[in-house]
């Protein structure tokens, strides 16, 4: 479990995050949502420190990360996983080096032991034949499985995904949805989603955190947030045209408040 | 340039470097890795840039400086002289800063605006270090090595020019080269390789590890991390002149 008090981040003279206090659950898919521009990608740095908060913490299984000294953060950072929004893969390294590369670093494997844990690893996101290319002789969706696969690759308590399903088309970001879902719930994961994808949400919203401005707006799942009455929340559900169908016409209770 | 800015990023960057975390076996590999990269794959733009500027040099100062009233090894003496102690250790320099700087930068602005920095600080990985340290490392080694091989071939390009164009006497040449010897010429030369090593390097290294953006951004944090590695080189070679023979 992660929890975040008050976190507050200011870049220059422009408030991007406006005192966010909210809960990602353990064995859960959280999913922080939210338009372009609106934040999530700052809060997410701001959780695993590539950003320091100006204000507020973190708390990984209440541990406080934020007011940590160096060397215990780095015990915390080798329990975590991050998939960037473009991947993020060493595009000097095959598939399989980019893989095996944090138990080069963070383990006393052999080399033999870190051949088989990679190749477990691409064999549970489902990819296989590919070990030898470089990052650009694969595609996109590849790229994301190969980053799934590194993140995992160290066994993280918690897994960050940024936009895992930008640039996609809708088959592969669903498959890759499933993946990240199922991956979280096999190894009882606290795993956090950047999405502004209403499928992702509908598909795998255990927990939703609607952001907006760089506040916290909403929270509920994905079963509550299409009767919820935010106005901000509704507004960017039924952006998307086949959604509108099913947009509710009597005004239902809501059973969020935003804050 | 905000200069003081700068300055102090850049020392905050450089204590950040030095503070090694990689396991001593990753570490001195990619030293290799940077030998090779920034030492082996510059033999050959050093050796032909060496063989002409020699060339020059030599003919230059046949035609201008000799004179029937000048002593026999003049040529010589003063071609090598102007090799060993400015042109193989300075021009070198920054034709170096030029090939390797431009490399560097960009290759860890790409690495920045792609996020694999952030991945690698996710991991827990000093980055900074990670990433810089073996590059300074293998260009204080490698330099050295590229500028002992341009003081030589730079001599023998000398020679080659007088020998084929017959300006002068080849054999007057050899023994003007001869004639003085001086190692204190050559530590001299040698100490600022290493120190125009770690300028480069080090400087390249600020201007990727800190560029935000994208593409164009990371081509211009190249052009910049060679113009100040270049001015620095000039500033510094004025500096460690003054040391060395005041
Ligand atoms: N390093 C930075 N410096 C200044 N402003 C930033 C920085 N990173 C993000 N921002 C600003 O913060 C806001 C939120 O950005 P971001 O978190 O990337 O949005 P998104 O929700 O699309 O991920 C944007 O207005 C962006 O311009
Ligand atoms: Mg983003």
């Amino acid at each position: 479990m992660i929890h975040t008090e008050h976190i507050s981040k200011i870049f220059g003279d422009k408030q991007v995050l406006h005192d966010v206090s909210t809960v990602f659950e353990k064995g859960k898919t959280n999913l922080i949502i939210g338009e372009s521009g609106s934040g999530k990608t700052v809060l997410m740095k701001c959780l695993v420190g590539l950003y320091e908060p100006d204000e507020g913490s973190v708390f990984f299984d209440n541990r406080n990360f934020t007011q940590m000294p160096l060397s215990s953060r780095k015990e915390v950072r080798k329990e975590l996983g991050m998939l960037f929004q473009g991947s993020a893969l060493f595009d000097s390294m095959s598939v399989i080096e980019n893989v095996m590369f944090p138990l080069k670093m963070l383990t006393n494997m052999t080399y033999g032991q870190r051949v088989k844990r990679a190749v477990e690893c691409l064999s549970r996101v489902n990819l296989r034949g590919v070990n030898k290319r470089l990052p650009a002789e694969i595609s996109g969706g590849m790229k994301k499985r190969v980053a799934i696969a590194r993140a995992i690759a160290v066994n993280p308590k918690y897994l960050f995904c940024d936009e895992p399903n930008s640039g996609l088309d809708p088959r592969t970001a669903i498959l890759i949805d499933q993946l990240i879902a199922e991956i979280t719930h096999e190894y009882n994961m606290t795993t956090i989603v950047n999405t502004h994808d209403m499928n992702s949400v509908l598909g795998i919203g255990d927990k939703v955190s609607f952001i907006h401005q760089g506040a916290l707006w909403w929270e509920g799942d994905r079963h509550s947030i299409l009767a919820t009455d935010n106005a901000e929340v509704r507004r960017f559900i039924y952006a998307n045209e086949i959604l509108q169908h099913f947009q509710p016409t009597d005004n239902p209770t809501g059973d969020a408040e935003s804050s | 340039m905000k200069f003081p800015g700068h300055l102090g990023e850049y020392l905050l960057l450089m204590g950040k470097v030095l503070q090694r975390t990689p396991k001593r076996k990753i570490f001195w590999n990619q030293v290799l890795d940077e030998f090779v990269e920034l030492g082996v794959r510059s033999v050959w733009i050093v050796f032909i840039i060496s063989v002409f500027m020699g060339a020059v040099v030599a003919i230059q100062i046949a035609f201008n400086v000799d004179s029937p009233l000048l002593p026999r090894y003049t040529v010589g003496y003063i071609t090598a002289q102007s090799i060993i102690l400015e042109f193989s250790p300075t021009i070198m320099a920054l034709i170096l800063a030029g090939k390797v700087g431009s490399r560097i930068a960009s290759e860890i602005g790409t690495m920045r605006v792609t996020e694999q920095i952030d991945a690698l600080e996710i991991m827990g990985i000093n980055s900074a270090s990670y990433l810089i340290l073996p590059k300074v490392i293998a260009a204080m080694l490698a330099n050295p090595l590229l500028i002992i091989l341009s003081m030589f071939v730079g001599i023998f390009g000398g020679w080659a020019a007088i020998f084929l164009t017959g300006v002068y006497s080849a054999h007057d040449y050899v023994f003007g080269i001869q004639s003085w010897f001086e190692s204190m010429q050559v530590i001299y030369a040698l100490t600022k390789t290493v120190v125009f090593a770690f300028i480069i390097t080090s400087i390249s290294g600020y201007y990727g590890y800190y560029v935000s953006g994208g593409a164009l951004e990371v081509g211009s944090a190249s052009t910049k991390a060679v113009v100040n590695s270049c001015v620095m080189i000039i500033v510094f070679n004025l500096i460690l002149t003054q040391l060395f023979w005041a």
